[in-house]
């Protein structure tokens, strides 16, 4: 066990390293190539060619790719100091530059918007996997019933309507016409927890919708797929109840493929749900990136990508590690 | 008089699928006394399984599954009784043991586990410790060397033979009265299946089990069987007394059973005979008798074999065949036996 754990976390850094590598040369690299010149981006193309060198020097323009890949992985393990002669400001870990717009931190303006994206996907994960595996459950369990039937409507349904529509009808529906809710207006979780809950509660199940159409399809196939085994049959043999044989034996192993997608799909989201962000108004990585890309805002798009990739590769990380846990052919292997 | 352990009356499964009815099984008998073993023979599809699922009850969680006729085991009729009356009995007065034993044992619960639960399920009241000894005391008895340690592996940790030995101690946990082995060999090693048929027959020896051995190897129920029971097409066929039924097999498809058998006495340039054609569909059964188009004596008798089903006969060796008794014993001293 220990051996797959070290063998995990030494993949997960790897991938990490890769994933700086490839971020960092298509957000640097790439402008210099097609010919544009970040230090212009930096400054504005008003300024004299003297505080543009100025700019260069400071940013680490000038020097050679790889010293400059090496300062960036520098400032992201132990932060870094822009310097010209005395002119030095220091970037502290983990540094991900200046924004070019608003020349603050990246660090700082993403980790404010975290908590957001951190309300918005943990929400919608816990509905969405009540709502999903347990719809997917009772339509195995009663196949070809009218409910199995509405269920796997509503799932198709889930999975076709795009976020878009569903956030905007649901908005026009509650908050506009039904009046059952306030216009959307992020509150922090610690300044009012009811009003929080109040202004997620459409975002959440917009989100999860989605997510849960998904879930219900998967979770009511693999079920489905674990009825028909010869262990079932034989938990059944062995005189236990249904309750025991559905609750026990079957959801063991129909449930298992789903903690693997579901820590993908949290790990995604926790960088961002651009668009649930953006339709119902809340600050958060999504409708960060969105700024920033319309902006050409480039460190904050770098910036934005490598916290996406750090959740995902934490998550990968972490089903790893269930999965050899819940299933013991794996920790072998 | 008193009924036989168990008794077996016109049972009849049915499934109903997209393609069309399944005659699974149609009309079968048989009985079994306490402390025997009944083989049931007969290729794939002849519903060998399917019997051994219905007296357990098995097929009440397929809503597309028909079964009807008597099951009496005990004095206790089962196709009528209720679902937890059946439960109650299944893996505590029957059990079963099965064919693949990685398939039909939960990959994700230890092999302990599921012995404790099978035992735990029929003794509510006894608690984990108990339940964790009698567990471990029973993989000792089928022969699993350093059964406690082993009570903590899964079954993709055991090898195929101990695997089943697993599965067998599983079974035995509470004592049963009746044991199905659905082909508990098919599965494993030629050297490893002898180990397994002995250790079946020990324990049915200690146990005093009635024990019914599916398979399709005529071998294993000429070592096990008291008596046999020859299954085609959803039908029996021949049934009779082991001893008879080996020396004086009286169907023709039984003849052909015995002659697609590998023997040592033989020739090994001599190739084996199999019997000629596929099994039938169980949608869409041969008219007349169901072994007709495989049958090489069909036809002796007129449009008999094609147009008229035959019945299985009466007495303790009963054959359902129209050719007339005499014809079929000399056709087997003259034709068939010298060939086998």
């Amino acid at each position: 066990m220990l051996a797959y754990l070290i063998r995990r976390l030494i993949n997960a850094v790897i991938t990490l390293l890769v994933v700086t590598l490839v971020t960092f040369g298509i957000f640097f690299m790439v402008p210099k190539i097609t010919g544009s010149d970040p230090a212009l981006l930096y400054i504005g193309k008003t300024a004299d060619a003297a505080s543009i060198e100025g700019i260069r020097v400071k940013m680490g323009l000038n020097d050679p790719v790889l010293v400059q890949y090496g300062k960036f992985l520098q400032g992201l393990v132990a932060g870094r100091d822009y310097a010209n002669g005395p002119d030095v400001t220091h970037c502290p870990a983990p540094c991900l530059g200046y924004s070019f717009k608003t020349e603050q931190e990246v660090t700082p303006l993403l980790l404010s918007d975290l908590p957001v994206t951190l309300s918005l996907a943990i929400g919608a994960a816990v509905l969405w996997l009540i709502m999903g595996v347990s719809t997917g459950v009772i339509s195995a369990l009663r196949r070809g019933s009218i409910v199995d039937r509405a269920v796997m409507t509503g799932a198709l349904a889930g999975v076709s309507l795009p976020v878009y529509f569903t956030g905007l009808l649901s908005s026009a529906i509650f908050v506009y016409w039904l009046g059952w809710l306030p216009p959307s207006n992020y509150v922090p979780f610690l300044e009012s927890p009811a009003e929080w809950f109040v202004q997620m509660l459409l975002p959440w199940i917009t989100l999860a919708f989605l997510f849960a159409a998904t879930y219900a399809r998967l979770t009511r196939a693999n079920m489905l797929e674990t009825l028909g085994e010869d262990y079932i049959r034989t938990a059944r043999a062995k005189g236990l109840g249904e309750r025991t044989v559905i609750g026990k034996h079957a959801l063991r192993s129909g449930l298992t493929p789903i903690v693997t997608i579901f820590g993908l799909d949290l790990g995604a989201l926790l960088g961002g749900a651009v668009l649930t962000e953006n339709v119902f108004n809340l600050r958060g990585l999504g409708y960060q990136a969105l700024q920033a890309i319309r902006g050409n805002d480039l460190p904050v798009i770098l910036g934005v990508t490598l916290i996406a990739a750090f959740f995902i590769v934490i998550a990968n990380l972490i089903v790893d590690l269930v999965y050899g846990v819940i299933d013991p052919r794996v920790r072998l292997g | 008089m008193s009924r036989p352990f168990l008794e077996v009356k016109d049972l009849t499964v049915r499934f109903e699928t997209d393609d069309g009815i399944v005659q699974a099984v149609t009309e079968s008998n048989f009985s079994l006394e306490a402390g025997k073993t009944l083989g049931i023979v007969g290729e794939s599809g002849s519903g060998k399984s399917v019997t051994s699922l219905a007296i357990l009850g098995l097929h009440r969680t397929r809503s597309n599954a028909k079964v009807s006729g008597e099951i009496w085991l005990d004095d206790q009729e089962l196709v009528t009784a209720t679902n937890d009356d059946v439960r109650a009995l299944r893996g505590g007065k029957m059990a079963m043991i099965f064919q693949d034993p990685l398939s039909a044992m939960h990959p994700y619960f230890t092999v302990g586990a599921q012995i404790v639960e099978a035992y735990r399920v029929h003794h509510p009241g006894v608690n984990k410790k108990v339940a964790r000894e009698r567990a471990i005391d029973m993989l000792a008895r089928v022969g699993i060397p350093q059964p406690a340690r082993r009570f903590n592996d899964y079954a993709h940790q055991f090898s195929g033979g101990m695997r089943q030995r697993a599965m067998i101690a599983m079974a035995l946990v509470n004592d049963p009265k009746l044991l199905i082995a659905d082909e508990p060999t098919t599965a494993l090693d030629v050297t490893v299946q002898a180990q397994i048929l002995d250790l079946i027959r020990d324990l049915q020896e200690e146990f005093g089990s009635a024990v019914i051995m599916i398979t399709h190897d005529l071998g294993v129920v000429a070592e096990l069987a008291d008596d046999v029971v020859v299954m085609y097409g959803g039908k029996i066929i021949e049934r009779g007394p082991a001893v008879d039924l080996f020396q004086r097999p009286q169907h023709p498809y039984t003849w052909g059973l015995l002659g697609s058998m590998p023997r040592l006495d033989r020739d090994v340039r001599d190739r084996l005979t199999p019997v000629k054609g596929s099994p039938p569909s169980l949608i869409n059964l041969p008219s007349g008798c169901a072994f007709h188009p495989r049958c090489p004596y069909a036809g002796r008798n007129g449009d008999r074999s094609f147009t008229e089903t035959p019945v299985l006969g009466g007495g303790v060796h009963a054959v359902a065949c129209h050719l007339p008794a005499e014809e079929r014993t000399r056709l087997f001293q003259e034709e068939v036996a010298p060939n086998l």
